[in-house]
């Protein structure tokens, strides 16, 4: 005889579809995960209901961080707006960069050198693999495999050193400008950057046998927190959360932009929809932009330009407009939606993350019926960064 | 995106159009013929990702702008469509049943902008700001620095200079 469960302590629907919770009750306890919790991804928090140990209800609190960039661009000329916008995205900075250059760049009519192109399409992928490094740590961080955490950031600090002789900064570089790139590539850059590619590959493969070939890992995260196909459009789902879906969906290669369409590569695909396929498809991703490293290392011209010719970007005026500029992070469509107004200052700046909505509905709607123990797995196999949700 | 511009037309009353790119168009459209606009582009023409929603405050025209940027991933094209609002009373019909995500964006517009969404689920719940009771802070009148200023005392001992009168005075001392 099969197991059925006792589900007559739980709340059950009201005639309007909602969850009929009555917190008198004494059934149920309001918990807060966040906004300081090892398992909440940054300066975020989840309000969760639960009843024994089961989340019936969850809602995503931000506002922790927000320090309204949008409005401060308003304020800011073109040029100056520029050592703001990584700041936007901490793990991730270089999104901000690219595609705020490229949208004044395309309202002002400006073609950037092609060196410039290959050198931003290297920092983008360079900041992609900090942002997985940082994920796989806190995935396995949040199942309690603290060591992956340490050795993915031992890694990641390795890439930092590359951006740091490349561009002068860890974190925020300010590299990618309206026009261009500051500078060329270090002197004995390729032979460094594949040393440390080497290195990753390595510890890659520590992290292969210990997390993804970990029983623990798996019985934890195999067939939870599926997210169900459908939704893809409803929720606005991109990136590796898609991608796990099966759905080969990845900016690089359905709205190509930079230099990839000169690159060989193929979406990374899972199709079971958990945290398992999700994990493992960030794991291949990883690869994958080590691979295109190479690719562009391999291929980039050396000479020529890095920026193209400004107007005085003190008195810069960019012609009324509106556009928008997608790019592929490593959480999916990052794109920035600017309009001008014919002056010298943005009209409005408007940053969409995928956070924004995968942090927010399409959480609060997979939190319903979760062990309470798998909300942290569940929130970082989102990769969620609160920062671009608040802007 | 001439041939679906030129299908739309016929079914519908579109207003200006901007080509931005081949795959990028913008439409303006009347405040009570989106929704019939939007859920056909939705059902019929494959734009099904709602890409995001937001606000443009035109305080000089007396108007806001709601864009709608939808995208068919399957053609790479998008979409914008542009919705003018009475700034004075800028109230707008709620797409949250088309796309359940849409009440974030509309939530957040309630808070920064202002603009009502009647019907949008918890649109009165904070969303980013918390006790916020004045001028909503993404609209072009409000001052940020004057509010700044009525919410937060000085440092104490802080002396305010004027950049250029200060500059001159310690790099040409005699011209004083």
């Amino acid at each position: 005889m099969a197991y059925q469960p006792d589900r007559s302590q739980y709340p059950q629907p009201g005639p309007d579809g909602k969850l009929d919770i009555d917190l008198t009750s004494g059934k149920y306890l309001k918990l807060w995960q966040g906004p300081n919790h090892p398992g909440i991804t940054g300066n975020m928090s989840v309000e969760l209901t639960v009843c024994g140990d089961e989340v019936v209800e969850g809602k995503t609190h931000v506002g922790y961080l927000h320090r309204g960039f949008e409005k401060l661009m308003e304020r800011r000329t073109f040029i100056q707006c520029f050592p703001i916008v990584c700041r936007i995205c901490v793990p991730e900075p270089d999104f901000n960069e690219y595609c705020y250059a490229a949208a004044v760049e395309e309202l002002a009519g400006i073609e950037i050198p092609e060196q410039a192109r290959w050198i931003r399409t290297l920092i983008l992928e360079m900041g992609r693999i900090n942002s997985y490094l940082m994920y796989l740590g806190g995935q396995a961080g949040a199942l309690g495999q603290g060591v992956i955490g340490q050795w993915t950031t031992y890694v990641r600090d390795l890439m930092l050193d590359r951006f740091e002789e490349m561009t002068g900064a860890r974190i925020y570089h300010m590299f990618i400008l309206p026009g261009g790139v500051r500078d060329t590539l270090p002197e004995g850059f390729d032979g460094r950057m594949e040393e440390t590619l080497q290195e990753l590959e390595s510890t890659l493969a520590d992290v292969d046998k210990v997390m993804f070939h970990n029983a623990v890992f798996k019985k934890r995260t195999i067939g939870v927190g599926y997210v169900d196909p459908s939704l893809i459009d409803q929720y606005g789902i991109t990136g590796p959360v898609a991608r796990a879906m099966g759905f080969p969906r990845d900016v690089r290669k359905d709205d190509p932009y930079l230099v990839y369409p000169e690159l060989d590569f193929e979406p990374v695909v899972g199709k079971d929809s958990d945290i398992y396929a999700r994990a493992d498809v960030r794991r291949r991703d990883l690869l994958m932009s080590v691979d295109l490293i190479r690719q562009i290392l391999a291929k980039m011209p050396r000479t020529g330009p890095v920026m193209a010719p400004l107007p005085n970007v003190l008195h810069w005026k960019i012609p009324r407009g509106e556009t928008y500029i997608r790019g592929e992070c490593s959480r999916g469509e990052y794109g920035f939606y600017l309009v001008t107004d014919g002056s010298g200052y943005p009209r409005r700046v408007n940053v969409r993350g995928p956070s924004y909505t995968h942090a927010m509905a399409l959480l609060e709607r997979l939190i319903v019926n979760c062990n309470i123990s798998d909300v942290a797995a569940l929130l970082v196999s989102l990769h969620t960064y609160p920062p671009e949700i608040e802007r | 995106m001439r041939e679906l511009y030129q299908r739309l037309q016929s079914l519908f009353v579109l207003g200006e159009l901007t080509e931005q790119r081949a795959n990028l168009f913008f439409i303006t459209v009347e405040k009570d013929r989106l929704r019939p606009l939007i859920t056909h582009l939705r059902d019929r023409e494959g734009l099904r990702h709602l890409v995001l929603l937001t606000a443009v405050d035109w305080l000089e025209e007396g108007q806001f702008q709601l864009t709608y940027l939808l995208c068919d991933r399957l053609t790479r094209r998008d979409l914008g469509l542009r919705v003018m609002l009475d700034r004075a009373n800028p109230v707008m019909e709620s797409i949250h049943d088309l796309w359940p995500t849409a009440a974030t964006y509309q939530r957040e517009l309630r808070e920064m902008f202002g603009i009502d969404f009647p019907g949008s689920p918890r649109l009165d719940e904070e969303f980013i700001l918390e006790g916020w009771n004045t001028t909503p802070p993404y609209r072009r009148d409000f001052d940020t620095l004057e509010y700044a200023r009525s919410q937060y005392a000085e440092r104490a001992g802080r002396e305010t200079r004027d950049p250029e009168t200060h500059m001159r005075a310690q790099l040409y001392p005699e011209s004083n």
